[in-house]
């Protein structure tokens, strides 16, 4: 049997299957299927220092290959979090992201220094959020602002730090050079794409925040290339996220350069994927000999 | 287990008009759980996201779960393309459903694709039920029988006067007598009917729908503007605090 345990930043995973971040709110929905502890981690819904209400609907539509969503960091506070929902979940025998998203660099640290002293695992800076106009998207599309609220959170923060870059930027691997120099332990990426759909008839926007964050395996071959060109850039581990479903996505995602991945978009179209894709991986391994996922790592052969 | 993701049978499908189609599938341990006024996220291979379809009946000797869906757009079109014999992967079921009184006497009020959750709350009500179903003309007509089949009082009016009572809903209920409101239909016909409860001072569920994700609450996609009792609003979700609302939380 092989090992599919990873370690990120000193934590250890089971395997390297981590619910993402905004599509298992904080876990309860999904135990209806299964353990979570079939999954290595789960990275919770975005948190902020005070509740948010989120964008009105529509906030979902389907796209060729994926979806968008707007939500807009629909979340009940860092307190209530801490409160009603970690006392369950430090239960679960999973590990546990928070992430953490913000309107100012005050607002990050102030959430994160709350988190200090529980037992989350790892905090995950959200600062890739596309659907709010002040969710840490503003932070996140440049290397100056990568870097600025990545080591201010830094100081303020007892826990490994893994920063989630946005796709929407000219060069992704400078903004995951600028994390890794700033003392991220770790990145994930890649967040959402920003799109659009709109409806012909009424000429609205389906959406009703206009745009919204594209998932979906449509996005598997773009994260694929920016994980790929990052990982030739930055020594800390990358988490892998954009589009995977399958565990072919899952080993292609770890040979361009992945330690661990996250799994989102798929489990509304089947909530048992992430079983299936650590089976499959599990399978692919032994059929290959390969003892441990870090042979995987990065094993792409480039042409 | 309250909801589960199961691969079905499709036991029947057939057309009820051009563009409504009847299925049943065989899911006995979905079945055994279900209650009217609930829904399912059918699953089409190719998309993303899944369908959701309110539970038209409940067959828990048969161990089967009847949808009458619409079709929409191209998911619900490759839904209807179907055949008896093939899986259909279905998650069930979810959400709330009715607060089904059998000892009070409920006027169901369904527009247009609203009727076939009701005619579920219609089976188990018997003669309880007074039926008042709404559509765009005779041809649209659909599940009549059923209700009548079932022992509801069963009245219709549509829009165009080419079958029953030429004009709304509510003009019908206006001369019934009830205990209890339960609906599902377009919004202004929700609204209508939420104002002749009010008027005779009973209580009033409707059935809710929302472009949906998830389905089971996580994912927080489908939004629905709520009041709090402090008189302020806040986005529930329709998948998990729905479909079914008291009409007075919902902030028309």
């Amino acid at each position: 049997m092989a090992d599919l345990r990873v370690t990120i930043a000193g934590v250890e995973f089971a395997n390297p299957l981590i619910a993402a971040s905004g599509t298992f709110g904080f876990g309860r929905e999904y135990n209806e299927f299964y353990p979570l502890s079939v999954l290595g981690g789960i990275s919770c819904k975005g948190i902020t220092i005070k509740e948010r209400p989120g964008n009105p609907p529509p906030r979902v539509t389907e796209t060729p290959g994926g979806m968008l969503n707007a939500v807009g960091l629909q979340n009940p506070g860092v307190d209530h979090f801490i409160r009603e929902d970690l006392p369950w979940l430090s239960k679960q025998g999973t590990k546990i992201i928070a992430n953490v998203a913000g309107n100012a660099p005050e607002d990050y640290c102030a959430t994160v220094e709350k988190l200090n002293d529980t037992c989350v695992d790892m905090i995950e800076l959200n600062i890739s959020c596309p659907n709010v106009k002040q969710g840490g998207v503003q932070f996140g599309t440049t290397t100056e602002g990568v870097y600025g609220i990545t080591s201010e959170v830094r100081k303020h923060c007892k826990k490994p730090l893994m920063v989630k870059l946005s796709p929407n930027v000219t060069d992704i691997s400078e903004m995951a050079v600028a994390a890794e120099s700033a003392g991220a332990d770790a990145i994930s990426m890649i967040n959402t794409l920003t799109g659009m759909r709109i409806d012909i008839r009424t000429r609205r926007p389906i959406i009703r925040n206009n745009t919204g964050g594209m998932s979906g395996p449509a996005l598997l071959p773009i994260a694929l290339r920016m994980v790929w060109q990052a990982s030739q850039k930055v020594k800390i581990p990358i988490v892998g996220l954009g589009g995977i479903s399958t565990w072919q996505d899952a080993v292609e995602m770890l040979l361009a350069g992945a330690t661990a991945l996250q799994i989102g978009t798929v489990l509304f179209t089947d909530p048992y994927a992430p079983i299936k894709i650590a089976e499959g991986l599990s399978r692919y391994m032994d059929e290959n000999g390969i003892k441990s996922l870090s042979e995987l790592t990065g094993g792409v052969r480039p042409w | 287990m309250k909801y589960d993701s199961q691969l079905c049978k499709l036991v029947s499908a057939r057309a009820l008009t051009q563009d409504v189609y009847d299925f049943v599938l065989e899911c006995p341990p979905l079945a055994a759980l279900a209650r009217p006024g609930q829904f399912a996220q059918i699953r089409l291979p190719g998309h993303t996201l899944r369908r959701p379809i309110s539970i038209c009946g409940i067959d828990k000797a048969a161990g089967t779960l009847r949808f009458v869906f619409q079709i929409r757009g191209e998911g619900t079109a490759e839904l209807a393309q179907f055949q008896p014999g093939s899986q259909i992967e279905i998650l069930a079921p979810l959400g709330n459903g009715f607060p089904v009184d059998p000892a009070k006497r409920t006027l169901l009020v369904g527009g247009g694709i609203g009727v076939p959750p009701m005619l579920g709350v219609a089976a188990e009500l018997k003669d309880k039920a007074v039926a008042v179903l709404g559509f765009r003309s005779r041809d649209a007509v659909i599940l009549e029988k059923d209700f009548q089949g079932v022992g509801a009082k069963t009245l219709i009016a549509t829009d165009d006067g080419t079958y029953g009572h030429h004009g709304l809903v509510t003009d019908l209920c206006r001369d019934q007598e009830f205990d209890c409101v339960m609906a599902c239909g377009p919004a202004p016909m929700l609204k209508a009917v939420k104002a002749l409860a009010d008027h005779r001072g009973v209580p009033c569920f409707v059935s809710l729908e929302e472009r949906m994700a998830c389905g089971i609450g996580a994912c927080l996609g489908c939004a629905v503007a709520l009041n709090k009792e402090d008189g302020t609003q806040y986005f529930g979700h329709v998948c998990k605090d729905g479909p079914v609302f008291d009409s007075h939380r919902v902030a028309w």
